[in-house]
């Protein structure tokens, strides 16, 4: 932490401007050629990289939530639903690997709303560069939170006793899956983040869509055994066919059919919520 | 590009050196009037039932200072978020170098720079990482956004602030930063929206030093500002915006002039005096007198020209009644008009306007 008095003390330096160095450094500041959208966009995600770096408190939601979730639902849920948590793990890791990173992928809003009521992102919109490059570069980044909540659900449960079927390579293409669900997900909450007030109001809005995907969906139990209008809910529930796509990865049994869903409604979550969050974006 | 200066930019550490280009004089540039920096034609931007912008049209001539001054809430920072790209005018139009501020919004973008009101940096990263971070969105390469980083912090004093978090930086090494993060590029047009607010009084020298340097290299720079003086000591013209319109434009020395050609100042002794001196002075000089926030003194202007006598001749005619009418004048002073006269004045008459 660097005190204030380090600053005082600096500003007592009696800094004067040299006409001939800032002159030398107006001189050559000939502009470049503009970066390409892709050069942008991980520069921005960059930038997230470097908020971690200095603010690593903001890493404790990709780590203690999903510790959290899974090992109280395994131990709330697992005597009553499957006669035992260890043989509960093997139904719930992979739903409880969902709704975490699903749940997470709300701070991605929250963070937005934040960041852009300061003046840096005044700045941002006045470079000559692909405006989305900024939101995308914003998700990039949140992803790689993502993954880190992946691996973390996954090692605890491996030492809780979850033993995926799918091996390696199906534990790798199933958190490949979620990561691209999430990115296409996460625009719902940019939206959200650009046009509630604030953090708080993102928050509430963000939970009250997500509880009801993920509780009435396949994380916890066979859709099976609900009442029939239930079950049609879950038939169109995006997060039910994420979860049947990780889990049948995670497995080793792929579910062809829940897969495809899966990347059609990433599709379509992005095809609606990425021109709208941009359209709100080029206007605020 | 970087082999255009012919100075390499180590060579102006030397301390204390003169240089006689330094002190360039304000205004220097103005004659030049070919493409104009700004043009606007009846900018507006409503915020519900606000018209925070009501109709503006400038012309900013290019390679000068331009002071846009007015209190706050008159639609300033409105009016350069326009010009910035960063708000869409609801009617009328404006160019930047002839590019339209709407239409052409990309290629704008490649010719300004903004430095807003709240520090446009990102206050979680060091100094360093923002400048790079910033090279890097406008195209330099890693290593050049850098070494660019290096040479800017050093030409702002910020080196051994470099690896800091901002958000520890003091007022006035935040506005150095701001600005170094605006000419990583050299724009054509630099936005300064209230660049001293807030600031202690070295720090806003510094800051009126860089912006000196920085019009002398040739960039235009618009400059908001709800001080005076500032708009005065910086400026080679200026506008004056209330309520979302134009009030006033000229150069500082029109705009007093415009005004009358001085002032009076005068110091009571007794508060409760000040009425019966407000009528004697507003009957013999013919102008209005305003109260000053100084519960024992008051200011008329002088309406010079007219009848072709001096404001010195004026004042002391003035003067003189008040003493024949028995009120203590403890001090008095007669000058040009200062802006904040100047400001007073064209509010006044807007007000007194049907």
């Amino acid at each position: 932490m660097t005190s204030t008095s380090s600053a005082e003390r600096a500003e007592a330096d009696g800094y004067t401007p040299v006409a001939d160095n800032l002159g030398a450094v107006l001189a050559s500041g000939e502009p470049p050629t503009h970066p390409s959208a892709w050069s942008a966009s991980v520069t921005f995600a960059w930038r997230a990289m470097l908020k971690i770096k200095h603010v690593p408190e903001q890493l404790f939601d990709v780590t203690a939530f999903p510790v959290i979730m899974t090992l109280m639902f395994t131990y709330l849920f697992g005597g009553a639903l499957a006669g035992s948590p260890e043989e509960y793990l093997q139904y719930l890791l992979p739903g409880v690997l969902v709704m975490s990173v699903a749940m997470i992928t709300m701070y991605t809003g929250v963070g937005l709303n934040a960041d852009i009521q300061k003046g840096v992102f005044d700045r941002f919109r006045t470079l000559p560069i692909w405006r989305p490059s900024a939101l995308v570069g914003a998700v990039i980044g949140d992803v790689c939170r993502y993954s880190l909540a992946s691996v973390v659900i996954i090692v605890l449960g491996l030492v809780l006793g979850y033993r995926p079927g799918g091996g390696v390579l199906g534990v790798l293409v199933g958190i490949g899956l979620l990561l691209v669900f999430s990115f296409a997900f996460s625009w719902i909450w940019t939206l959200l983040g650009l046009v509630l007030r604030s953090e708080r109001s993102v928050m509430g809005v963000s939970a009250m869509v997500l509880f009801p995907l993920s509780f009435l969906s396949n994380v916890f139990v066979d859709p099976r055994t609900m009442p029939e209008w239930l079950q049609g809910f879950v038939d169109v529930n995006p997060i039910a066919h994420l979860v049947a796509a990780v889990r049948g990865a995670l497995s080793g049994q792929w579910d062809g059919s829940a897969t495809l869903w899966m990347f059609v409604s990433a599709g379509i979550i992005l095809a609606i919520f990425g021109p709208l969050t941009m359209r709100r974006y080029n206007r605020k | 590009m970087q082999g255009q200066s012919n100075r390499s930019p180590q060579c102006g550490s030397y301390p204390g050196t003169g240089h006689p280009g330094a002190g360039v004089a304000k205004g220097e540039a103005v004659t030049v009037s070919t493409a104009p920096a700004i043009e606007t034609s009846g900018l507006v931007k409503v915020f519900g039932k606000t018209r925070a912008v009501d109709g503006i049209d400038l012309r900013v001539p290019e390679a000068a200072v331009y002071g846009i001054l007015g209190p706050n809430g008159a639609g300033k920072t409105t009016f350069v978020r326009m010009l910035a790209t960063l708000l869409r005018p609801d009617a009328g139009h404006g160019t930047v170098f002839g590019r339209d501020i709407v239409g052409d919004a990309a290629l704008v973008r490649r010719q300004v720079s903004l430095t807003g009101q709240y520090a446009s940096i990102d206050e979680d990263l060091t100094g360093t990482e923002n400048l790079v971070l910033l090279g890097r969105l406008l195209g330099h390469g890693k290593s050049t956004a850098k070494r660019r980083s290096g040479e800017l912090l050093e030409a702002f004093g910020l080196t051994d602030a470099a690896d800091r978090q901002v958000k520890n930086y003091s007022g006035g090494m935040r506005r150095r930063i701001d600005i170094a993060a605006s000419i990583i590029s050299t724009p054509r047009l630099l936005f300064l929206d209230e660049p001293t607010t807030g600031l202690d009084p070295r720090s806003r020298n510094q800051v009126w030093d860089i912006v000196r340097i920085i019009v002398e290299q040739g960039t235009t720079v618009l400059l908001t500002t709800q001080y005076l003086d500032e708009a005065d000591h910086l400026a080679g013209r200026i506008a004056v915006i209330d309520h979302g319109t134009v009030i006033a434009e000229g150069t500082p020395g029109e705009l007093k002039s415009s005004v009358g050609a001085g002032s009076v100042h005068v110091r009571l002794r007794r508060g409760e005096e000040r009425a019966q001196a407000e009528r004697v002075l507003a009957a013999e000089l013919g102008t209005q007198v305003h109260f000053d926030a100084d519960p024992v003194a008051l200011t008329a202007r002088i309406s010079g020209g007219e009848s072709g006598r001096g404001a010195a001749e004026h004042a002391s005619r003035a003067l003189a009644r008040l003493a024949q009418d028995g009120i203590t004048v403890d001090d008095f002073s007669l000058g040009q008009p200062s802006l904040d006269e100047v400001f007073l004045a064209l509010t006044d008459r807007k007000e007194t306007r049907p």
